[in-house]
């Protein structure tokens, strides 16, 4: 096989390979998470700040890097699904059922990584024809005008709030077992290291929840920019 | 004394399909050992006439990794650091229905009622777990000077008695802190060093090629192992297989 195929199966056909890729996958989103929360946090400072934000991103390396950044992310998610997908199909088939099930010391978010892994999934194919692809006519009317307008006109909908916050729940429960476990993946937990990772892991998920979670909750329920 | 019921799995052959059957446990000793009251029921069973439950053993003090057993759903049972020939009855209350069941993983099947074939963990070691060239005899204290970190950190990785449990705990029958364990051993001791990368990349790639399945880092492996082996030792079986994969494919 050549020089590039050969490292790629290697990679894919091993166990702890292609844990690797969920691992580094999964930081290039949780990175990419904390960039878009601090992003959509400016629209507290007004719709001027938001849609001078959501401009500047659009003209980036003269359009182009808005593109890069979507095609990075996009490559990343698939390769996420795919392996997790995939590591979760050898799973089940490698273990056998107890008559009588216990857990030791297992949490719960470790244990539907999936099922929190394909609601996110479900919701960001929703948010991306929402807001990026903005298939409502009217909607996009109004984001052509102002980025700001169309989300204060997005969150007003009931039914766009309640996903919108089961969504980033069940990422927060995905996140709380995720950031941890990749530093394991990554090699570089230890007994001692322990304590900081759970602070840091749980820090973060905390902070994604309430900053995601405060924008809808703001405009549907205490009328926020409207 | 202790009346109990007993739900173990009984079956035939690696053919059979294998079920729960119940057992009256009825006049067990406190004093006695969990594989003693398997004893006094199997007794029981042989007098009526019965087939005796198959269960493994050898030692029946901790240190042969030969019992299995998963008790309540749980290898060697809840009780932290041992092994079930470890076991009192003593931690058993009056009238308990305690739950006997093999040591499942797919790569681990069932020979006879409780017993199952591990052998897919010798071929792990077989792959690599071992020096190539004979070192001799021990040398002499402190002629090869080891820190003692490494050399706490080899110890505790080699008190891994191979029993299995680890893979039995594990929701994805993954061997990780077993082959990890092995990996650690050799890998923090000079006599391991030339041999560190193809090592791990053969243990791993055989631990895959038995049907063991992913870790998932929920770390019921450290809680269920009766020596108390830590996940410390996967983290570093991962940097040690990234980098010696690293240098396969893309370095020499
Ligand atoms: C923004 C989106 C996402 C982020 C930030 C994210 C993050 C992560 C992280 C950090 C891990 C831990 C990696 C490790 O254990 O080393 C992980 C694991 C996992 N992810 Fe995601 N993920 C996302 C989307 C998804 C999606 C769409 C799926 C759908 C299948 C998914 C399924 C999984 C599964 C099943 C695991 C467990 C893998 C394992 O433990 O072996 N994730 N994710
Ligand atoms: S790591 Fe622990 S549970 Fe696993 S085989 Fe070794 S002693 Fe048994
Ligand atoms: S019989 Fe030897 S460890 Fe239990």
């Amino acid at each position: 096989m050549n020089a590039l195929l050969c490292p790629i199966t290697a990679v894919w056909n091993s166990s702890i390979g292609k844990k690797l890729l969920v691992a580094l996958t999964g930081l290039a989103l949780v990175l990419f998470l904390a960039g878009h929360l601090i992003g959509n946090l400016l629209i507290y400072l007004g719709a001027e700040a938001f849609d001078e934000y959501a401009k500047a991103l659009h003209e980036a390396l003269r359009g182009g890097g808005v593109w890069i950044a979507r095609i990075g992310l996009l490559v990343c998610l698939v390769i996420h699904v795919a392996a997790t997908i995939s590591l979760t199909r050898a799973n089940r088939a490698a273990s056998p059922k107890y008559q009588h099930e216990a857990v030791i010391q297992a949490t719960k978010s470790s244990r539907i990584m999936i099922w929190s892994g394909l609601t996110i999934l479900a919701f960001v194919i929703f948010h991306l024809l929402h807001f990026t692809v903005r298939v409502d006519s009217e909607l996009a009317e109004i984001a052509k005008a102002s980025p700001h307008k169309m989300v204060i006109v997005g969150f007003s909908n009931g039914l766009v709030v309640l996903f919108y916050l089961i969504a980033m729940t069940l990422l927060c429960s995905h996140l709380s077992h995720g950031v941890a476990s990749m530093f394991q993946t990554l090699g570089f937990r230890s007994r001692k290291a322990a304590p900081l990772i759970a602070f840091l892991s749980k820090g973060y998920t905390l902070v994604i929840w309430l900053g995601f979670c405060s924008i809808p909750i703001a405009i549907y329920f205490f009328h926020f920019g409207c | 004394m202790l009346n109990l019921t007993l739900k173990v799995w009984r079956q035939k052959t690696s053919q059979d399909t294998g079920s729960m059957e119940t057992y009256d446990a009825k006049n067990i000793p406190e004093e006695a050992s969990f594989l003693e009251m398997l004893d006094i029921v199997n007794t029981r069973i042989i007098m009526s006439g019965g087939e005796p439950i198959h269960f493994d053993h050898d030692c029946r003090e901790g240190i042969c990794g030969s019992c299995s057993l998963t008790i309540n759903g749980v290898p060697h049972s809840k009780e932290k650091g041992i092994t079930t020939c470890q076991i009192h009855m003593r931690k058993f209350k009056e009238g308990d229905t305690i739950w006997i069941e093999p040591f499942r993983a797919r790569a681990f099947p069932v020979v006879r009622d409780l017993i199952v074939d591990r052998s897919a963990m010798d071929r792990i070691i077989a792959a690599g777990g071992y020096i190539d060239v004979r070192t001799g005899s021990a040398v002499d204290a402190n002629s090869i000077p080891i820190s003692k970190m490494d050399a706490d950190s080899a110890f505790d990785a080699a008190a891994c008695i191979g029993c299995g449990a680890c893979i039995a705990a594990c929701k994805n029958s993954s061997a990780m802190l077993f082959t990890a364990a092995k990996v650690s051993h050799l890998g923090h001791l000079p006599q391991g060093q030339p041999e560190r990368d193809k090592r791990v990349l053969s243990m791993v790639r055989q631990m895959d090629a038995e049907g063991f399945g992913n870790c998932t880092n929920q770390y019921e492996c450290e809680a269920a192992c009766p020596k108390e082996i830590s996940v410390d030792h996967i983290a570093r079986m991962n940097r040690d297989f990234t980098s010696a994969l690293i240098k396969e494919q893309l370095i020499s």
